[in-house]
């Protein structure tokens, strides 16, 4: 029998604003406990929430980044709940009326492109958060996360497997933090996936009940998560059983979902509109405002990579993955002018030292003004290819730029016809039994006497001047 | 002294006649000698003493505001820095405000002198001050019955001379209910004319702060401060605020006073009705045109109210959960059990009663029936309005249907107390500004309070209306017996 | 439409209100005759009736992004019922 998965995420994103969603307080990560929980954030008596115009604008960013349309009116809504990281005993969120509506984003599967619905994004407050270390067997309550603006970003149930659900996620990661409106930290809880799953007989068009999966932070875990899922409601149906709709924990040391027994007591959240908040207006002019400040989107810059520099697909993705490694680019190809040159260097040499050292392109030791150089020189000849790859390892650890390190290890290449003919005539002398079979004919030998040319000059000789001269002189 | 109201008071303090301290200290002595009438919860003479020598050197500096060395009597609903803020219940025992109320700051910016905290029903629900945790309110007219609610505390301090004014907050009614059954003149602004940042929250889309006086001219000494945007505050509205002292003495000839048939009609008690009539006739003589006006979902103000105003409440009161202020029940097994015991322990039962409606109406399958249906008789409330106000300036009728009841006569009924805001509860759902003015008395010797409705921000108006009446008038001079 | 006390109970415990079984009664009487109160309500037709959430039009106003509240905490704490290493304390929170 074959089963089908149907997969929606929810993402939730904190935005990347300085002040809190509904007050004043700073929202910076890490801080003392408590220590950016102002008046309004731990809901003392009377106080009043007032709505941050930046979150405002980075959900409108968001929405026309996914070509969706942005509802000229949406509402704040109280979700009700009690919960000690929850001050006010209700959340302040987007319910009915979200601020972003239908939109899509196009991921790629295997080459595929496959094109994933958002139902809608909207506008919310994060929570607190608990620390379960023991005082004395309480928990202790930190207010300073709580108040931070939220972008909830649901998906249509388009999804069929985890691995489109991860290419999703990452699709989503890259957009938000493109767009600038997220840092996109899944480790500080910055970007946080909830996946609703479910599974139906190939064929099937109604969907299966569904389970929601908790607490996933990394993209690894997400798929995990969802694969083992997929797989626990499978063999539940098989062996005759019946999935329950209910919220689960996925727990990565064991790899396992598990039901969140106390949360399924039915939760009646008694949603209903903020009197505390008017309607939120967004109108053309708002709009138009943030129309100028979007950045050129990953998908766009991927096409004009492709076309403008000549780049291969799969090079033009490693190089827009992120905004920076697509200025670090441009940048390079332009100075060099070699983008051909600078796409192999970067998306292949230059991103294995970066992934070897779990590095960013911000992070890089070799920036892209030293980059361009580095190009320069093999462009010239002053180098080969091969003792570039040396030249930027120095540069890597530190050694400095490439003419730098060219001169200090006396890497020039060398293309004076005269000293690469004294060495050829040299090798060929040495090596008058090679000479004799290649001259019967073993032309196989003609690589052993490259070979020997360059490592008589340290590899520096210029291969092209090498082959010509030794083609001549092997011919007699 | 005690026998001048806030204008003379302001007055006579910038001539340097009288010092603020003496004169708190007066209004000081006044309230320990009455504390019977238990008219405040909190009185914190240090504080308001140092206050009032603040106010003192700044008057014979000649820097002095509006207010300047007048002691203000606030609802304990106002949170203010150092000062115990109960809102009347015990949940809130132990607080101590850390923060201002925009309304506070104002005052203190004016130079008044925070006399104290007010008495009030809990939470400011309930219409005769018997819900307080603190106890009941006597009304200084009669000292068995009571003084009206939510701000029965207020009332009956500027009432009895206690205090020359007090604040108030109104969300169906207890501003305008106990000004009326205390003989005071009492004003609810229009939604978003003053700021509710720092008021503790009932019903968050219908409660506004207002004074309570003994004149028309000091609410709008009062109102002059008390006014205005409050950034803070997401419902406050950027319009300026006119000095409502000013316009007090207009010509009101050619007025046109609006007349709702369905507020003279059966429930209305007759000597109220009587009080009302003459009224009338004191507008007609000073010019005013008197037109009939229709408002005919008027009656299912109350039933609308106890949706919405329950509905917002069960959600405002959330935040008293025992975790980051106020009371804590001191026994519990885990978090659910922690929770409920407070707020079970802290809450009285009008307001777990309140809790509950609210609750039900928000919660799953019942909303649409409650919740939207209240929301939908709330628009063809205010529509009603706009069409009366087309054909009138004001909107003329009864404050409350009774004069002063006596304590515990509906205590067990909480429909028939509701029924005591029939007249004023849909003057906040439309969320225009209503006023209450001294109108004569009953056979018993109890105020009869005469209800003026006006347009959208038109509390200017409003006072206009109000002070010409005084003016030929002596109803709000009067002083209860034993009290002057 | 009146409450029996087994809803009272269900809205008590959303509500967090711990009520005993005699108070479950008095709570069920009580808030069925404010119940038979509201739904005078019913009597009026409100079809095609746009909900009133707030009593003005205006639109929400917005705020600068800018950090303007200091650190409070020693202030706020203060008052809170119990406090260690700068958290609030509650029972056990369980996931």
């Amino acid at each position: 029998m074959e089963w089908e998965s149907v997969i929606g995420l929810e993402v939730h994103t904190q935005l990347l604003t300085k002040s809190k969603a509904f007050s004043g307080a700073s929202t910076k990560y890490g801080a003392a406990p408590n220590t950016q929980a102002c008046a309004v954030d731990i809901a003392l008596p009377g106080v009043l929430p007032v709505f941050n115009k930046e979150a405002a604008r980075m959900a409108v960013k968001f929405g026309l980044a996914i070509g969706a349309a942005i509802n000229r009116r949406s509402v704040f809504a109280r979700k009700n709940y009690f919960y000690p990281d929850l001050p006010k005993g209700y959340q302040i969120s987007q319910y009915e009326l979200p601020i972003v509506a239908k939109g899509r984003v196009t991921i790629d599967i295997d080459g595929q492109e496959k094109v994933v619905g958002i139902t809608r994004a909207h506008l919310e407050e994060d929570a607190g958060k608990s620390l379960h270390e023991d005082f004395h067997g309480m928990s202790g309550i930190d207010l300073n996360r709580a108040g931070t603006p939220l972008l909830e970003i649901v998906s249509e149930p388009d999804l069929r497997s985890a691995k489109e659900a991860v290419a999703y996620l990452k699709k989503l990661h890259q957009l938000v933090v493109y767009l600038g409106i997220c840092d996109g930290n899944m480790q500080e809880g910055s970007f946080r996936c909830d996946a609703n799953v479910s599974v139906r007989r190939k064929g099937e068009t109604k969907f299966g009940t569904r389970a929601e999966i908790k607490n996933v932070n990394s993209f690894r875990f997400v798929e995990k998560a969802i694969e083992y899922e997929i797989e626990r409601q499978v063999e539940l149906l098989e062996a005759g059983g019946k999935v329950v709709q209910e919220t689960r924990l996925y727990d990565s040391d064991k790899n396992e979902t598990r039901s969140m027994r106390g949360k399924e007591e039915a939760m009646d959240y008694r949603y209903f509109p903020d009197p505390d908040l008017p309607p939120l207006v967004i109108d053309e002019a708002f709009v138009r405002d943030v129309e100028k400040t979007m950045p050129e989107l990953p998908d766009a810059k991927r096409a004009r990579f492709i076309k403008d520099y000549g780049l291969s697909p799969y090079d033009a993705s490693v190089l827009t993955a992120s905004r920076e490694m697509a200025q670090y680019y441009e940048e390079t190809a332009t100075a060099s002018g070699q983008p051909k040159l600078a796409a192999n260097w970067i998306a292949s040499e230059l991103s294995g030292y970066l992934n070897r050292e779990n590095k960013d392109i911000t992070q890089s030791p070799v920036t892209a003004r030293m980059m361009t150089g580095l190009l320069k020189r093999i462009a010239d000849n002053t180098i080969s290819g091969k003792i570039a790859k040396d030249v930027l390892d120095a540069m890597w650890s530190g050694e400095g730029d490439a003419d730098t390190v060219i001169a200090k290890q006396g890497l020039r290449q060398i293309t004076d016809t005269g000293a690469i003919e004294k060495v050829v005539d040299e090798v060929i002398a040495k090596n008058p039994k090679q000479l004799e079979q290649y001259r019967a004919g073993k032309e196989a030998l003609f690589g052993y006497f490259v070979g020997q040319v360059m490592k008589a000059t340290g590899g520096k000789a210029n291969p092209a001047q090498v082959n010509e001269l030794l083609k001549k002189k092997l011919a007699g | 002294m005690i026998e001048k109201t806030v204008a003379e008071l302001a007055k006579a303090l910038r001539a340097r006649e009288i010092s603020s301290v003496e004169l708190t200290q007066a209004f000081l002595d006044r309230i320990s000698r009455y504390k019977a009438l238990n008219a405040f919860i909190t009185v914190d003479a240090n504080r308001s003493l140092a206050q009032a020598r603040a106010a003192d050197a700044r008057l014979a500096k000649g820097e002095a505001g509006p207010l300047t060395g007048v002691p203000i009597a606030q609802k304990d609903i106002f949170c203010a820095d150092g000062w115990r803020t109960t809102c009347g219940s015990k949940i809130l025992s132990n607080f101590i405000a850390p923060y201002d109320a925009t309304t506070i700051e104002k005052f203190n910016a004016a130079g008044a002198v925070v006399l104290g905290k007010t008495n009030m029903d809990e939470f400011a629900m309930g219409s005769s001050n018997e819900t307080s945790f603190y106890g009941p309110v006597q009304n200084p007219w009669d000292v068995e019955s009571v003084p009206g609610g939510s701000s029965g505390g207020s009332a009956a301090a500027v009432a009895a001379r206690l205090a020359p004014a007090a604040t108030g907050t109104d969300t169906g009614g207890s501003i305008r209910q106990p000004a009326a059954l205390t003989n005071l003149t009492g004003l609810k602004p229009s939604y978003g004319r003053v700021s509710r940042y720092g008021m503790i929250a009932f019903a968050s889309s219908l409660d506004q702060g207002g004074p309570m006086t003994r004149t028309a001219e000091d609410a709008a000494l009062l109102l002059n401060v008390m006014a205005g945007f409050d950034p803070r505050d997401s419902t406050s509205l950027e319009r300026p605020v006119p000095d409502y002292a000013a316009t007090l003495d207009a010509d009101i000839r050619g007025l046109r006073v609006g007349l709702p048939r369905e507020y003279f009609g059966e429930g209305l008690n007759a000597e109220v009705a009587r009080a009302i009539e003459a009224a009338i006739g004191e507008y007609k003589k000073l010019g005013a045109q008197v037109v009939e006006v229709e408002l005919p979902n008027s009656k299912l103000a109350v039933p609308c109210y106890y949706v919405l105003a329950p509905a917002e409440a069960s959600s405002n009161l959330s935040r008293f959960d025992g975790v980051r202020y106020g009371y804590r029940a001191p026994e519990y097994d885990d978090l659910i059990d922690m929770y409920s015991k407070t707020r079970a322990e802290g809450f009285g039962a009008e307001v777990k009663r309140r809790i509950m409606i609210g609750t039900y109406a928000l919660s799953a399958g019942y909303y649409d029936a409650y919740y939207l249906k209240a929301q939908k008789l709330r628009r063809l409330i205010a529509d009603d309005f706009t069409r009366a106000f087309e054909k009138c300036d004001v909107i003329l009728g009864p404050t409350s249907p009774t004069t002063a009841f006596k304590r515990g006569a509906k205590t067990d009924d909480p429909v028939a107390m509701y029924l005591s805001d029939i007249y004023t509860i849909s003057v906040n759902l439309a969320g225009l500004p209503g006023m209450s003015i001294p109108a004569g008395f009953d056979i018993k010797g109890l105020p009869i309070g005469l209800q003026l409705i006006g347009k959208y921000f038109d509390e200017a108006r409003l006072l206009n209306v109000a002070h010409r009446y005084q003016q030929v008038t002596d109803w709000h001079d009067r002083v209860p017996p034993g009290f002057d | 439409m009146s409450l029996d006390t087994t809803q009272v109970r269900k809205i008590a415990h959303l509500a967090r209100l711990r009520i005993s079984a005699e108070e479950a009664q008095a709570y069920a009487d009580s808030l069925s005759r404010i119940l038979g109160l509201i739904e005078q309500m019913n009597a009026v037709d409100t079809s095609g009736v746009e909900p009133m959430a707030h009593p003005s039009e205006s639109a929400l106003r917005l705020r600068p992004d800018e950090v303007t509240e200091p650190n409070q905490r020693e202030k706020f704490q203060a008052i809170a019922p119990a406090v260690e290493a700068g958290l609030y304390l509650v029972p056990k929170v369980i996931e």
